[in-house]
């Protein structure tokens, strides 16, 4: 049952370690050693747990869905492993705090939640795992303790994090009281042949805004901004990333397994109540309000939160489809616009620490301060306006011709993506605008060249390179989903 | 071999991105040296293509078999005309921007990026690739204009960013549309050019996805009422810029009209001829008619570009052979003339005089301070205005020949487009080489001569001279090309009952 | 094959072009040449005289070469009698122009390379016989003289340039296009082939065939005609017309009076008439009243100006006038009419005398405008002068013979043209003849004023001092002058060449 585990295992004995090491033998080095030597047995830690997950080739549903592994599981692990060693190396600018160690820690536990959360087949696994990286997140917002932003964020991410978990919570009781248990196949088996009663409607509905909050769709976003701006960057980093690859998991997992049987329907004249039209409502909201809002932005982190919501929107057309083809097209969707956004959250992070701000006018000139940075910066943000030939787009591609091949004799969610189609064309205004200062404005004539710590240059360049390759060849990444 | 056209172009960018950051000779020479290589290649390539009329592979290989797309090249001969007016365009684009001194190394690397890009638009045989290329030439565009351009950059830069993307986010939906219905009719998910060509789409779907797919491609092509991009953009770009935007861009949106929006949905553009037919005869007038009125003298060519680029859209919606062989054979003639004419706006006048407006030219005498110049616009714009021996007549002759077949009427107008025409090519002459207003103390007199022409505009300008001629004198060169292409296979349902 | 015609139209052309690739500081050495290339091809002209076979109406000296295949393009060129005697005219009017722009000091390279290229495009315009190469010319024509007008040219020439540009331009175009829906009916582009259709009335019923419409050959006609009428010009299209004469520099107006009118007449003769017989024989009525208004109307016009250049640019309308009332009525079926097709001979006959004539008075008139604004320092208004006919008896006596030529009195040559043109169109057309006579009288009023007033009456003292022609100027006078008094005794020279080529082109018109 550990080796079930083990990839779990090993990223709990590297919180350990990295404790460890931190409190013992680096006590009054710096800030900076602490958290290089931090990263190092960190990365070494998640590196060798991606390595297990992905040497074994196990299919296992241990005590009814509690622990699922199968090489899906495992290779979406292994991407958020992958994810939480770039969002380590980012953090090792940091100047946010002094406690690397438990920075770091706090990190890698998250990192397990998510994990765990990936695995669960169990409605009450899902919770405890949701919470577990829930509660490690709002620790890693609130993580800056001289930036009354920080708390502010935190406070508010927590409480909004507190509403969505009631919200779960209710709806999976009203679940388990319907079907009477909690495994995910087994209420679909029991739901079958209700028929919609409104019970089963709440349960929709309170499901979708429990994780609406998660993901941070319109209309529960409200927390996102703020929490993005306030939070340390390699926090939002990873509340943008990490989370959001194990939610979207999660989430298509519950409404394809659970709701089997009351997905409705959301095609156009063809309206059928269920689970799917909720979600197309609010992906609907999400696609229009989080580019729109985020058009209007003068924060680069808070428009890379709107972009987020409206991503999210994106995203939640590729759960409502519920095909196999549509689901891997999601996780590729999702973990590729993962990737990207910690490359524009380091980018962000850098910016930050030399300029002092976040402003888009801070991003004048870097072209000449800081070439391959933005160089860098240029890649993520076309990738998240979907610019072939990076992974946004082919993502995009993905997503939505799998939406639209759901019903491919009346193209019947083709109006859900022609909206999405026609937001995302909203969306190339606003990263261009970043680009814009980035390449097109001068920066003041004093402004010195700024120097990227190796460690990070290192992340943000294997990050675009990613970001290239997994768009010119995506067969290596969708192969796998 | 002319798949190497596009990998020259970003083995170029690479070594551009590599050389030291304050080389603007190194600079320069890589970038001609690429551009010229990749001209050689193109011309070569296309003269060795045995089989101009038919679909030659140059490489296919899986790409993402999960959607069925292939990395699949291939050319035809209306791909190997715009080939070859890629690599003049590209050479003769780089000729003209000799004096760029800021961030040298930058400009020509996001210049040969453009250009690689349009190759691989015009030898994709895949939707997928196509469209990639295609937005891939957005960027460069969008930097180069913001970066290096003149009056209102970054709004220009903008306008036409987004207006690409929007048509190009058109042209996703339509694409993904045309894809999920191929994938059940054939079995197998593909976005294979010359399979989807087999694919009967229904009716009704042609109906709403043909103006889609034309539209999202017509508004790079600059057809009216989506045109507005077109002047702000080239006025705005530099140089090189403008140039290769109306020379070569511009095409882009044509190129996809022609091989995507009609070659997949000829049902559609048969039930759409006369709506863009119509579009492109006020095009036509309208750019002229607006381009007559000017101040600037770059705002005139741009409009003119608009007004050109309509013939191109009359030509297609012909839908016989012959006004189609003329839309191909216009898009080359005018990428040429259109390529000229802002060279020498561009380059030879405001990059010396520092200034484009007419009433400021009028009393500067520019027509003896810079002979070569002006003898050059004359002919640049003869050839723009349609007149015979020059590439302009014998494209402009074959779409109207065409038109009249189809629409009488509407070719008449037309006409009035090209009278026009000739209106405002005349004023600009006149006002801006050969005014008769008297130079007054200030402003007009100058205290330093004019720099005079360069070497290498001396040569670009003489290239693209050369290429309109002969095209105009030997059409028979290019038709030779073109003109198979539409006996093929791939637009037999087009043309279907069509054919002059 | 012979390439004769080719080489002859690429004589001026590359004479041009070294020209113009001349230093501006040889500008000797740029008139030099340019007047050895106008007279290698007058003499180059002369030879085609030589060879000519006057008693064929065939088309001689034929080159035919595939061009453009696909568009049934060829490479199409041939003279017959009306060819031969435009590239005649030409090649006899340029070397005069040449040797009067002697003293254009601004650019001269330029200057005479543009005049060599307007040569070659009329060259080119008078023997090609295929659409496609023969617009080419037409429109290469165009652009030395636009540049000729508009950058030597007097005080208004921007404007003056511009409206002669865009009217031409108006006309291509629509000729252009009818041209086009031609080509689409029938598939040709080649006019002997086009007015062999015409004959058997295929065209006509391809047009309607492919148009659907029942007018569209009139629309087609209409659409040439414009494109003609503009270059003759035919009153009402003729605004241009003063305005570029006038201020055009007298060398250039004797090339666009000279030749370039000629290019309209010529399209009517082998482009109009062959091809759209019918249209025209049911627009016969229009077209008369047309032509009648432009012979009385544009010498009335003539009599009310005060500018030498402008009273000889409406004389120039009104001649052409003349060839224009003659074909049309020539056009006219001619019912209870004695020997139509003799009258119709005559008429067109009197039309091709006329054109050479005209060429060649008219462009003589205005060289001696060149001489007298040279002597004047560019003064040309008719109460400018006065009695200067003691002080400069020479120049007074020759110009007046031109004059006189142009005014259609006997034994000169402008009247057996008139004379053969009212011959004809009497018995054809009485009413139009009748009323056109009032354009003879006109003319004859305004030209004795201009004796009278530059001339003769009191001596404007201004000018006691003029001096009289040089040597070198009477030479440059004489030969005209004397071709003149030839052609007025001796007419067959040119009936000659043309009698069979009219009687082919009657052949043609298919009665």
């Amino acid at each position: 049952m550990l080796q079930l585990a083990a990839p779990e295992t090993i990223v709990t004995i590297t919180v350990l370690a990295v404790l460890g090491v931190d409190l013992t033998l680096l006590r009054g080095k710096s800030v900076s050693t602490r958290f290089h030597v931090g990263a190092v047995v960190s990365i070494l830690g998640c590196a060798m747990a991606g390595w297990f997950a992905l040497a074994r080739h196990e299919e296992f549903n241990l005590l009814n869905g509690i622990l699922v592994v199968n090489p899906v599981t495992d290779f979406v692990k292994c991407a958020l492993l992958i994810l939480t060693i770039f969002t380590v190396m980012i953090s090792v600018t940091g100047k946010y705090t002094e406690h690397a160690g438990e920075y770091l820690s706090i990190v890698l536990l998250a990192t397990i939640g998510l994990m765990f959360l990936v695995s669960a087949e169990d409605l009450l696994i899902i919770f405890i795992a949701l919470e577990l990286a829930s509660l490690s997140l709002y620790i890693l917002t609130a993580f800056n303790k001289h930036n009354a932003r920080a708390a502010e964020a935190a406070l508010k991410y927590f409480l909004f994090g507190g509403m969505s978990a009631a919200f779960l919570l209710f709806g999976f009781s009203l679940l388990y009281g319907m079907s009477g248990s909690t495994n995910l196949t087994e209420i679909a088996r029991s739901l079958q042949g209700r028929g919609m009663d409104p019970l089963l409607l709440v349960a929709i509905v309170t499901t979708v805004i429990g994780f609406g909050f998660k993901v941070a769709a319109v209309p529960f976003h409200l927390w996102a901004p703020d929490a993005y701006e306030g939070a340390p960057t390699p926090s939002a980093a990873f509340i943008g990333a990490g989370s959001k690859v194990a939610s979207f998991y999660i989430v298509a997992k519950i409404f394809t397994l659970a709701f089997a049987g009351a997905e409705g329907s959301a095609v156009w004249h063809g309206y059928v109540a269920g689970w799917t039209p909720t979600i197309a409502v609010v992906a609907a909201l999400s696609m229009v309000l989080g580019n729109l809002t985020a058009i209007v932005q003068s924060s680069v982190k808070r428009l890379l939160a709107y972009s987020a919501i409206a991503h999210a929107g994106y995203m939640l057309l590729g759960v409502l489809a519920h095909t196999s083809a549509s689901n891997s097209a999601l996780m590729f969707y999702v973990i590729t616009y993962a990737l990207t956004t910690i490359g524009a959250f380091g980018v962000v992070a850098v910016v930050e620490s030399a300029t002092g701000s976040d402003r888009l006018d801070n991003f004048a000139g870097l072209s000449r301060r800081a070439p391959g940075l933005s160089l860098c910066m240029l890649v993520f943000l076309l990738s998240l306006g979907g610019i072939p030939p990076l992974a946004g787009f082919i993502g995009k591609f993905f997503l939505f011709s799998a939406v639209v091949n759901m019903d491919a004799q009346n193209l019947g969610l083709l109006w859900l993506v022609i909206l999405a189609v026609a937001m995302s064309a909203v969306s190339f205004y606003y990263y261009l605008r970043v680009l814009k200062q980035v390449y097109v404005q001068d920066a003041a004539a004093e402004a010195p060249a700024i120097i990227v710590p190796p460690m990070t240059m290192l992340a943000l360049a294997l990050l675009a390179a990613l970001v290239i390759v997994l768009g010119c060849a995506p067969s290596l990444l969708i192969s796998h989903l | 071999m002319l798949a190497w056209t596009i990998y020259i172009s970003f083995i170029g960018v690479l070594v551009l991105m590599l050389l030291p950051r304050d080389n603007a000779k190194a600079a320069r020479a890589v970038a001609l040296l690429t551009a010229l290589a990749g001209c050689v290649v193109a011309i070569i390539g296309a003269m060795q293509q045995p089989h101009p009329g038919e679909v030659t592979t140059i490489v296919k290989t899986d790409w993402i078999p999960q959607i069925g797309a292939t990395y699949y090249l291939a050319a035809d001969g209306i791909s190997l005309v715009l080939v070859v007016l890629t690599g003049l365009a590209a050479v003769t684009g780089i000729l003209f921007s000799w004096n760029i001194e800021k961030r040298t190394k930058e400009f020509f690397a996001f210049y040969l990026a453009l250009i690689g890009g349009v190759y691989g638009v015009f030898l994709s045989f895949d939707l997928l690739l196509l469209f990639v290329f295609y937005e891939l030439t957005i960027i460069p565009k969008y930097f180069l204009i913001a970066r290096w351009g003149s009056t209102r950059k970054e709004y220009g830069a903008m306008k036409l960013a987004l207006y690409s993307f929007v048509g190009s986010h058109l042209v996703l939906i339509g694409m993904i549309a045309a894809w999920v219905v191929a994938k059940h009719q054939l079995g197998h998910a593909s976005l294979d050019l010359m399979e989807l060509s087999k694919v009967t789409f229904s009716a009704s779907f042609q109906h709403w996805m043909f103006p889609l797919v034309f539209i999202g491609f017509a508004i790079l092509a600059g057809m009216w009422p989506f045109h507005t991009w077109a002047p702000t953009g080239h006025v705005a770009a530099p140089t090189a810029g403008s140039m290769l935007l109306a020379g070569v861009v511009m095409k882009l949106g044509a190129y996809g009209c022609l091989r995507v929006a009609m070659g997949l949905f000829p049902e559609g553009m048969r039930e759409w001829q006369w709506a863009v037919a119509a579009l492109a005869v006020v095009g036509i007038v309208y750019g002229a008619g607006v381009a007559l009125v000017q101040r600037d003298f770059k705002f005139v060519i741009g409009y003119s570009s608009v007004s050109h680029m309509g013939f191109v859209l009359l030509g297609l919606a012909t839908l016989n052979t012959i006004g189609l062989d003329g839309a191909v054979l216009q898009m080359f003639s005018h990428g040429i003339i259109a390529g000229l004419l802002f060279g020498v706006v561009g380059r030879m006048v405001y990059d010396r005089t520092h200034t484009r407006d007419f009433n400021d030219l009028e009393r500067m005498d520019v027509g003896k301070l810079l002979p070569f110049a002006g003898i050059t616009f004359v002919i640049a714009g003869v050839a723009s205005m349609g007149l015979p021996g020059f590439s302009g007549f014998v494209a402009e002759l074959q779409v109207l020949m065409g038109a009249w077949a189809v629409f009488p009427k509407i070719t008449m107008l037309a006409g009035v487009g090209i009278v026009v025409g000739v209106a405002y090519t005349l004023r600009a002459v006149q006002k801006a080489f050969y005014s008769d207003a008297k130079p007054d103390g200030h402003g007009g007199q100058h205290d330093h001569p004019l720099e005079p022409i360069s070497v290498p505009e001396r040569v670009g300008a003489v290239i693209l001279i050369g290429a309109s001629l002969v095209i105009g004198l030997f059409p028979t060169l290019l038709m030779n090309w073109i003109e198979p292409c539409f006996q093929s296979p791939l637009f037999e349902r087009l043309l279907k009952g069509g054919s002059l | 094959m012979n390439h004769w015609l080719t080489i002859l139209t690429l004589i001026p052309f590359l004479g041009g072009v070294i020209i113009a690739g001349l230093g501006s500081g040889r500008q000797a050495l740029a008139r030099g040449l340019a007047l050895v290339a106008s007279l290698i091809s007058l003499g180059g002209a002369v030879c085609l005289w030589m060879h000519f076979n006057s008693a064929s109406g065939e088309l001689q000296f034929v080159e035919r070469v595939a061009w453009v295949k696909s568009l049934g393009i060829e490479y199409f060129l041939g003279v017959d009698g009306l060819g031969l005697l435009m590239v005649t005219l030409t090649a006899l009017v340029t070397p005069l122009a040449i040797l009067a722009s002697w003293n254009v000091n601004d650019r001269p390279q330029v200057f005479h390379a543009l005049v060599l290229w307007l040569q070659a495009g009329l060259f080119g315009t008078f023997t090609a016989l295929n659409f496609f190469h023969w617009f080419l010319f037409w429109e290469l024509g165009l652009i030395p003289a636009f540049f000729l007008v508009k950058l030597w040219g007097g005080p208004k020439r921007g404007p003056a340039a511009t409206q002669f540009f865009i009217y031409t331009m108006v006309g291509s175009v629509a000729l252009l296009l009818s041209f086009l829906a031609i080509r689409y009916a029938t598939g040709s582009f080649d006019f002997i082939k086009l007015a062999d259709m015409a004959k058997d009335g295929t065209l006509q019923s391809s047009l309607a065939a492919h148009f659907g419409w029942k007018n569209i050959g009139m629309i087609v006609f209409f659409g040439a005609f414009l494109g003609f009428a503009v270059k003759v010009p035919v009153i009402p299209f003729h605004t241009w017309l003063p305005a570029a004469y006038s201020e055009a520099p007298s060398p250039v107006t004797m090339l666009l009076t000279g030749v370039m009118s000629k290019m309209g007449v010529y399209g009517f003769l082998r482009i109009l008439l062959p091809i759209f017989p019918e249209q025209i024989r049911q627009a016969l009525p229009l077209m008369l009243i047309l032509s009648v208004a432009t012979i009385v109307l544009s010498a009335c016009a003539a009599f009310a100006q005060r500018d030498l250049k402008r009273i000889l640019a409406y004389s120039s309308i009104n001649h052409l006038g003349y060839c224009l009332l003659a074909m049309f009525a020539a056009m006219s079926v001619g019912a209870g009419v004695n020997q139509p097709e003799i009258q119709r001979a005559a008429a067109l006959n009197g039309v091709l005398l006329q054109m050479f004539n005209h060429g060649l008075t008219a462009s003589t008139l205005f060289l001696f405008v060149a001489l007298i604004e040279r002597r004047s320092g560019g003064l040309r208004g008719l109460d400018d002068f006065g009695g200067i006919r003691k002080i400069v008896p020479v120049f007074t006596g020759l110009m007046g013979i031109a004059l006189f030529s142009s005014l259609g009195l006997p034994g000169l040559n402008g009247f057996v043209g008139e004379f053969l043109v009212f011959k004809g169109v009497f018995p054809l057309a009485p009413w139009a003849a009748a009323i056109s006579t009032l354009g003879i009288l006109v003319t004859a009023i305004f030209i004795l004023t201009v004796i009278q007033r530059v001339f003769c009456g009191p001596l404007n003292e201004r000018w006691a001092q003029m001096p009289d022609l040089t040597t070198a100027e009477r030479f440059l006078v004489v030969p005209s002058i004397a071709l003149m008094f030839a052609l007025g005794i001796w007419p067959q020279f040119i009936l000659g060449v043309t009698d069979a080529t009219v009687m082919k082109l009657l052949q043609q018109l298919n009665f």
